[in-house]
């Protein structure tokens, strides 16, 4: 497995009216044919660092990075244009408020349709039938009236769906998953990871999984980065998570209710004002060629 | 607190209409949490948009509170009444700071100590006060939702419809909602309907548990049962039985 995307000392800074704002601070890591999960709490620049590799931070947001290696292509270094190409054709993100991704005032079938005319040479009706096909795979129980719809009328988990079968489109080499099965149950959250997984384990794309569901990533990735105040304050092999040493880790585990034995009171993580001057963790990872 | 009795709602007219919720029918006493998990698209928020007002094509009997709702809402519905939406931009307006946000509803109530209780409410969903004049864009998806949770839980009603409240959030910065949450309802009586599709937490939190499929409600159980499976419906079983993390089998798809 060879690395597919280096990212080297990534920073993504805000001017705010008050202060300057560090929503990433020096992060490292790589991405290879595999699922990267990326766990943290709330505001600790998740969302920012899968924006970042695509350009996709808005003003008055800065990013600066050593290097973000595609392939050999230093994105950082790229035109507008360029990278534009490279988010449309090799590297898409789902975002987390999928609904917002959307154009509100097109239907949500044609807007699917377009985007598979854009990267495959087909007639419109081929496109709907294609169409019609992904939303059924990602479990949507009637498309026809779906594909006719507008994003407002769709319900939280079919929004992500939708957004989900549109990012799958131009086969991305690698995919950045914000979020992408927070708003749906389990069932039908297991049919569209399996979707994922197939992508990964038959085309080797490259998946990042960006999560707060602890026993999802351990479940379902490879690696995982924990994030804490911007840093990577943790990494470890997916299967390893629960064996972690870090406290602000071990405290994510102890606040996870369970099913079978809930307790009165959920315990509270007390966060340590050291952690966040840790040094960042180097995530990444060395690929043998084999 | 609630009664909803043979309740359907429809969105659109014409070959377009679709029948969203089918003869739904539950109680929730004072004081009570309930939950409705259940299939993503299967009527949950419709529900709760019928209950606030937002959804108007519904048939069917509604009581809050000993009160019989009509097809529109008065102010002092809204006063006994809150919702924080699945979608924490849609109670968000965006061009109103998170100060603007939380103050509106106490000036409203001409509520004195505005500066201390929004910083305390701020606080309350784990906050800091440098947040006040933040825009909702400038925040992070689940300060953004902690912002709607903490909107609603300032303006004092004592019904709170919560759809996915959490869905946003980390596990520590869940806890400390669900904790605040649990607090508030045992020191002013508060009562909720929530909706979540993990089940961990809806066991957590409910009493009482309404189980949705296909717009209808297909099962209604208590806590206990949730947690041991006892369930009568294949779905019901389904559902509780696939909430217990990801499994690659090698012959799927
Ligand atoms: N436009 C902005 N101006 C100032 N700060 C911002 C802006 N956008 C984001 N931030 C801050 O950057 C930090 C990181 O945000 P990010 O969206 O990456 O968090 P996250 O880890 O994805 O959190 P969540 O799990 O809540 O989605 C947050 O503290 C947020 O408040
Ligand atoms: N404004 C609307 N116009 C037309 N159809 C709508 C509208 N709002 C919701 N629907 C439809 O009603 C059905 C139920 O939606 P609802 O939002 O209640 O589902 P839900 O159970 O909350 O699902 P989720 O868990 O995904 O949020 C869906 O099929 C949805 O497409
Ligand atoms: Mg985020
Ligand atoms: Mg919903």
């Amino acid at each position: 497995m060879t690395a597919l995307l280096t990212v080297e000392d990534l920073w993504v800074r805000f001017q705010t009216r008050n202060r300057l704002v560090e929503a990433v601070r020096g992060i490292s890591f790589s991405v290879g044919r595999e699922r990267i999960g990326i766990v943290g709490e709330s505001g600790s620049g998740k969302s920012m660092t899968g924006r970042a590799i695509l350009g996709l931070v808005q003003h008055p947001g800065i990013v600066q990075a050593k290097r973000i290696d595609f392939k050999g292509r230093d994105l950082t270094s790229l035109s507008d244009r360029d990278l534009r190409a490279i988010r449309g054709q090799h590297i898409s993100m789902i975002m987390q408020d999928p609904k917002y991704s959307l154009n509100p005032v097109i239907k949500v079938g044609h807007q699917i349709a377009e985007s598979y005319r854009l990267h495959h040479k087909s007639s419109r009706t081929e496109a709907k039938i294609k169409t019609l096909e992904m939303l059924e795979e990602v479990q949507i129980p009637d498309p026809e009236r779906v594909f006719n719809t507008y994003p407002h009328e769709l319900s939280g988990g079919m929004g992500q769906r939708v957004m989900i079968a549109m990012m799958l489109i131009p086969n991305p080499e690698i995919l950045i998953a914000d979020e992408p099965t927070s708003a749906l149950d389990v069932t039908v959250q297991k049919r569209v990871l399996e979707i994922m997984d197939k992508l990964v384990r038959d085309r080797g794309m490259g998946l990042i999984f960006i999560s707060h569901d602890l026993n999802l990533v351990s479940s379902f990735c490879d690696r995982i980065l924990i994030m804490y105040a911007g840093r990577i304050i943790e990494t470890c092999l997916a299967k390893d998570l629960h064996n972690t040493s870090h406290p602000y880790t071990r405290g994510l585990l102890n606040s996870l209710p369970s099913l079978q034995n809930p307790s009165e009171k959920l315990p509270i993580l007390n966060r340590d004002p050291r952690w966040k001057e840790e040094p960042s963790v180097n995530a990444i990872r060395e690929y043998s060629n084999a | 607190m609630l009664e909803a009795h043979n309740l359907h709602v429809w969105f659109g007219a014409g070959a377009d209409k679709f029948h969203a919720v089918k003869d739904a029918s539950f109680s929730i006493s004072q004081g009570e949490s309930f939950g409705l998990v259940g299939e993503s698209g299967s009527g949950k928020s419709t529900i709760l948009k019928a209950i606030i007002g937002l959804a108007e094509n519904w048939t069917g009997h509604l009581t809050v509170d000993g009160e019989t709702l009509g097809k529109k809402r008065n102010r002092n519905f809204y006063s006994k009444v809150q919702m924080v939406f699945q979608d924490p931009y849609a109670s968000l307006h965006p061009r109103h700071t998170v100060d603007r946000c939380l103050s509106e509803p106490l000036r409203m109530r001409k509520t004195s100590n505005i500066d201390a209780r929004i910083n305390q409410s701020l606080n309350d969903v784990g906050l800091d006060p440098t947040y006040r004049f933040r825009y909702p864009h400038q925040l992070s998806g689940g300060q953004r939702q902690r912002v709607a949770i903490a909107r609603t839980l300032i303006q004092d009603a004592k019904f709170l419809l919560l759809d996915e409240p959490t869905s946003a959030l980390d596990v520590s910065v869940q806890a400390e909602i669900l904790n605040l949450l649990n607090d508030l309802k045992r020191q002013k009586g508060l009562t909720y309907l929530l909706v979540s599709h993990d089940l961990a937490v809806v066991s957590h939190m409910c009493d009482r548990i309404a189980i949705m499929q296909a717009g209808k409600i297909v099962e209604t159980i208590d806590k206990q049962m949730l947690r041991t499976a006892t369930t009568e419906t294949d779905y019901a079983a389904a559902l509780i039985s696939a909430s217990h993390g990801f499994k690659r089998s090698t012959s799927q798809i």
